[in-house]
């Protein structure tokens, strides 16, 4: 589904390396998540995999089925099935909730020559994923995450992922903020959209979320590379002892 | 005191070319009054202080620049709404296009007629706000519009009017140089609507007096035409009495030249004054909204949302000014002048002015000028929504403050869709 080559990008504005050769081949229907102390490039990995400014990739390819998608604008990567669920969702005054998820919506079918979508199929269901999520009707009337708490833009970036149907999601620390109640809502959300081939990437710190959503492969990152790789016991490894071990033990 | 040669000269060249219009006792007075105000302030320059931002010369000038007329096929603006239509060609009224004047809960009069009479109560109000409006800013454009103007609509509202009147401005000469004047009386309790849609003529000048008795209500939505080389100098002055609520909305998509000014004085306890505009312009676009809030009663709101979209070199200006007098207590005054500059060729110019004495008061003012935030955009895009359609969705974001000022949603409903194809048509 993904493959992550060699991948080295720095800052466009100045000279700072932060991908330094990434690795990372991902298959149809598997959870990778990725682990790694603060700074050391997990965000900067989602973001040049979607497409933000700011950003030059120096060496490297990254394909999303067999497609180079670093060349595309993000709205193409998007209508090839690319998804990122922020780590900090963009507030968006003034424009509604559901007015912004059905301009995406039907900005991807008609990108992939598909139908729009009819008001009345679009509602029915935006009802449906956002009662499994406990989204209310307040919510999606609202400004797009304009005084939502920071468990709610997560749902909402969960909801906008169930919507959009996407077949690589990223999901960068979409479990931090999050209580107990909400991070069960989420992982539910998630795991409602696995099968049919659709794959993770997800971006976490902490072993709880992946208790709820189950990796096939933990990956560590540090200092832009991904410096070890193995089965979720990797994870609880990081949950037990921290970082500092496995750092030392790759250096 | 003598005026400056230059402005003499202006002044004295655009009076040869006007001849004062024939009236009745009333309105043959107003008219003289007004053109001794004229001759004594002179016509605007760009010297003065007030013209800083926005050179008048075309709007002082004896002719009417010329202005191409916009060919459009959309469908005409308040098309679904039902509303008492009054329509205007060039400044001359169209009866054939127009309805019955007749309506419910008001009495629609002509100021062509009205003011042949010798009697009419429209001379309380005819003249009077835009006289008391000359202080302590002069505006000579208005005392020069209540001297010639040819025509306009005599309004009393005497109970909750049954449906909006609707005024149309057709543009269809394209040296027409017109001037209009509405007076309207909402009486206690009372409540209308007035619509204004359209280009109006080459060059147009209008005022609009409104009075509003304590406990009445004016609702106002105008969407100014959008024909690229149209001129336009408009007053709209509002007099508010206890309890009273005045709420006006401007859309202004093109023109070459706009100068909106809105002189309210807030009289009477407890009244709201709401003043909108959103302005969108693209090229040779000169755009000025100037405001002037006077608060004279306790407990009185007034807000003022200007927001202005800017590229391709269009100008936007925004002067506007909160007087809170002494005995204004607990005045709730808000102000918010903002650009989206869509490059770096547009201009906005802002001078948001408070001036209080009052002690026990809320007053808060802001401007600002940006660009499209890029955090904002790579997130809509992120969600598959191309960077054209985003981009004119963040400036639907940025509007929506000013545009959430107009109550009536089906009219909301209407200028927000000549907002979005406006934009979709800049996307070619
Ligand atoms: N736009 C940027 N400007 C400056 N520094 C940046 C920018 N993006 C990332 N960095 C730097 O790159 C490094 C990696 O950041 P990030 O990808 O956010 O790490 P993580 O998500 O793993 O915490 C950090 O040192 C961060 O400060
Ligand atoms: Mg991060």
């Amino acid at each position: 589904m993904l493959e992550i080559k060699n991948l080295h990008v720095k800052l466009e504005e100045e000279d700072k390396q932060i991908l330094k050769g990434v690795d990372l081949t991902l298959e149809a229907g598997k959870v990778h998540a990725i682990m790694g102390p603060n700074g050391s490039g997990k965000s900067t990995l989602s973001y040049v995999l979607s497409g933000r400014d700011g950003y030059e990739v120096t060496d490297g390819s990254a394909t999303l089925e067999g497609e180079d998608i670093l060349d595309l604008e993000p709205e193409e990567r998007a209508a090839a099935g690319l998804f990122l669920a922020f780590q900090y969702p963009v507030e968006i005054p003034g424009v509604g909730n559901m007015t912004f998820l059905r301009t995406a919506v039907n900005a991807q079918r008609k990108a992939r020559g598909e139908e729009e979508l009819s008001a009345g199929d679009f509602l029915k269901i935006v009802r449906e994923k956002a009662k499994s999520l406990k989204i209310n009707a307040d919510m999606l009337k609202r400004p797009v995450n304009v005084g939502f708490s920071g468990g709610e833009k997560k749902r909402n970036e969960i909801m906008q992922m169930a919507m959009l149907e996407p077949k690589m999601c990223i999901l960068d620390e979409t479990d931090s903020g999050l209580d107990v109640d909400a991070m069960k809502l989420v992982s539910d959300g998630v795991n409602a959209l696995r099968g049919e081939g659709r794959s993770f990437l997800v971006i976490t710190h902490y072993q709880r979320l992946l208790d709820h959503i189950k990796p096939d492969v933990v990956h560590i990152m540090a200092d832009g590379r991904i410096v070890k790789s193995g089965g979720p016991e990797l994870a609880l490894e990081v949950e037990n002892n921290g970082y500092a071990d496995i750092l030392e033990e790759v250096a | 005191m003598a005026l400056p040669a230059q402005k003499q000269d202006a002044t004295d060249a655009r009076l040869a070319s006007m001849t004062l219009p024939e009236s009745g006792v009333w309105a043959k007075t107003a008219r003289e009054d007004a053109l001794s105000r004229v001759t004594a302030m002179g016509l605007p320059s760009a010297r003065d202080e007030y013209w800083k931002y926005t050179n008048p010369a075309s709007l002082v000038a004896r002719e009417a620049p010329e202005a191409a007329l916009h060919e459009n096929d959309a469908v005409p603006l308040y098309d679904g709404i039902d509303r008492l239509k009054v329509v205007f060609v060039d400044g001359v009224f169209d009866a054939e296009a127009s309805d019955d004047l007749t309506l419910e809960g008001v009495e629609i009069e002509r100021l062509a007629e009205v003011s042949q009479m010798d009697i009419h109560w429209a001379k309380d109000l005819y003249g009077v706000l835009e006289t008391r409006g000359q202080k302590p800013v002069e505006r000579p454009m208005a005392a020069l519009n209540t001297a010639y103007a040819t025509d306009g609509l005599v309004i009393r509202a005497t109970g909750q009017v049954a449906k909006p009147i609707a005024l149309i401005y057709r543009h269809e000469s394209t040296t027409s140089d017109a001037i209009l004047h509405h007076v309207i009386r909402v009486e206690e309790g009372a409540d209308v609507t007035v619509l204004e849609n359209g280009p109006a003529a080459a060059r147009f000048n209008k005022v609009m007096e409104v009075d509003v008795a304590d406990k009445g209500a004016f609702h106002h939505v105008r969407a100014q035409g959008r024909d690229h080389e149209r001129r336009a100098n408009t007053h709209l002055y509002g007099r508010l009495g206890t309890e009273s609520v005045f709420k006006s909305f401007t859309l202004t998509a093109n023109g070459r030249l706009t100068r909106n000014e809105v002189v309210l004085e807030l009289l009477g306890d407890d009244a709201q004054a709401h003043v909108a505009g959103a302005a969108l312009g693209d090229g040779d676009f000169h755009h000025d909204d100037t405001v002037f809030i006077t608060h004279d009663a306790v407990n009185c709101e007034s807000r003022q949302v200007f927001k202005k979209v800017l590229r391709n070199g269009a100008v936007g200006v925004f002067q506007g000014k909160i007087l809170v007098q002494p005995d204004a207590q607990k005045t709730d005054g808000y102000q918010i002048s903002q650009s989206l500059l869509l490059d770096d060729d547009s201009q906005f110019l802002a001078k948001p002015e408070l001036e209080i004495y009052a002690d026990d008061v809320a007053c808060s003012h802001g401007s600002t000028s940006g660009a499209i935030d890029e955090d904002a955009l790579f997130y809509l895009r992120s969600r598959g929504v191309p960077e054209g359609p985003a981009t004119d969705l963040l400036v639907l974001s940025f509007l929506a403050e000013a545009i959430d000022e107009i109550e009536d949603e089906a009219i909301a409903d209407d200028i927000l869709s000549r907002l979005e194809a406006w934009l979709a048509r800049r996307r070619g």
